[in-house]
């Protein structure tokens, strides 16, 4: 019965042995003997021990039964995984920390910027003003005020340090301002007021009405053109006229200072 | 028959009783259900050529599983038990195959 391959495994029983070793197994099947339960109780000690084991294995997912040099080795692992993470946290921090910084200097410039914008808003008559000052009332019933007195009066206001200025409620007065004689009246910034004249001018209240009623001051002229002055003082006046800025043809911003 | 009773029982109780290891035996476990493995491969082997002997067989179970854990007992105290339980596995697993080849050569004649 040699069909097995005799290369890999060498024929080495005989026919008579191995015909007697399958009868002997399929006899034994049925006719049992004090040998077999012997090999019985064996066999069952082992399946006993090997299932207790598989059940132990499937269990064991932790690191009860690892020898002292793999728990070393587990525990050199994870403090080295534990040394990395703390790495990267610090780096991490850095970064937000970083990132905070520069968020919270953007914000500071940019509050500080707003603030420009305000200011210089409110001196270039782009936005509304509100706040102390005085509404000044000029009757010109003959209509004989001389454009020039009433410059001078716009002007000793600016000297006053007079924050935001509108006359008629129609016409914002800013550093670019013109003044200009009509018949009817003066034109300011190309629009006609006739009087009265009343000018809402934004600043120190005491400042401003002393300012134009001083000797020969803006008062004294007008009452020299056979006009007449009322000031009153008031905590808030509004200033509501806005202009739209015009950006500068021939002047350029110098970068830098 | 017998002996196919007796695994049977042997699987049920394990099943059923899920026993607790001892902490102090439980690397020795394995390795003796392998070399006790060994010895049963080994005995089937003896009983189709033969020559089987039931005083032989409880000897060689015993003593397998006895010399497998002493082995690993004294790795574990050289420092070096993983390697060793790792030899003793290994060496126990070829005895298996060749005894399995012997085994399938009288059972398929091949």
């Amino acid at each position: 019965m040699s069909t097995g391959d005799p290369d890999t495994e060498p024929a080495e029983r005989p026919d008579p042995v191995e015909r007697s070793g399958m009868q002997r197994l399929r006899r034994s099947f049925f006719a049992p003997s004090r040998g077999q339960a012997v090999v019985a109780v064996l066999v069952g000690v082992l399946a006993f021990a090997a299932v207790t084991q598989v059940r132990l294995a499937g269990a064991d997912d932790t690191y009860a039964g690892l020898r002292e040099a793999e728990l070393i080795q587990a525990l050199n692992g994870l403090q080295a995984a534990s040394r990395k993470a703390e790495r990267d946290i610090s780096d991490l921090e850095e970064t937000r920390d970083q990132l905070r910084s520069s968020t919270q200097r953007r914000t500071t410039a940019l509050e500080q910027a707003q603030q420009e914008v305000q200011t210089l808003g409110v001196l270039a008559g782009t936005v509304p003003a509100s706040g102390p000052g005085i509404r000044i009332t000029v009757n010109d019933p003959e209509n004989q005020l001389s454009l020039n007195h009433l410059l001078d009066g716009i002007e000793e206001l600016r000297n006053a340090g007079v924050e935001a200025v509108e006359i008629n409620d129609r016409v914002r007065v800013i550093a670019q301002t013109s003044f200009e004689e009509d018949p009817e009246g003066v034109r300011v910034d190309g629009v006609v007021l006739k009087p009265p004249y009343i000018i809402d001018a934004i600043g120190n209240a005491d400042t401003l009405s002393g300012a134009l009623q001083f000797q020969d001051g803006f008062a004294d002229d007008v009452e020299l053109d056979s006009g007449s002055v009322e000031i009153k003082k008031a905590d808030r006046i509004d200033v509501t006229v806005t202009r739209t800025p015009v950006p500068p043809r021939y002047a350029e911003a110098v970068p830098g200072q | 028959m017998i002996a196919i009773i007796g695994l049977v029982v042997g699987v049920v109780l394990g099943l059923f009783l899920t026993p607790d290891v001892p902490l102090s035996l439980e690397p020795y476990l394995p390795i003796a259900v392998v070399a006790a493995l060994d010895a049963v491969f080994g005995a089937f082997r003896a009983f189709l050529d033969g020559i089987f002997d039931d005083k032989v067989f409880v000897i060689s179970f015993i003593s397998n599983v006895l010399i497998a854990a002493m082995i690993v007992f004294l790795g574990d105290k050289l420092g070096v038990g993983a390697q060793l339980s790792t030899g003793v596995v290994v060496v126990l697993g070829i005895r298996i195959f060749s005894n399995v080849a012997a085994i399938r050569r009288h059972i398929f004649h091949a």
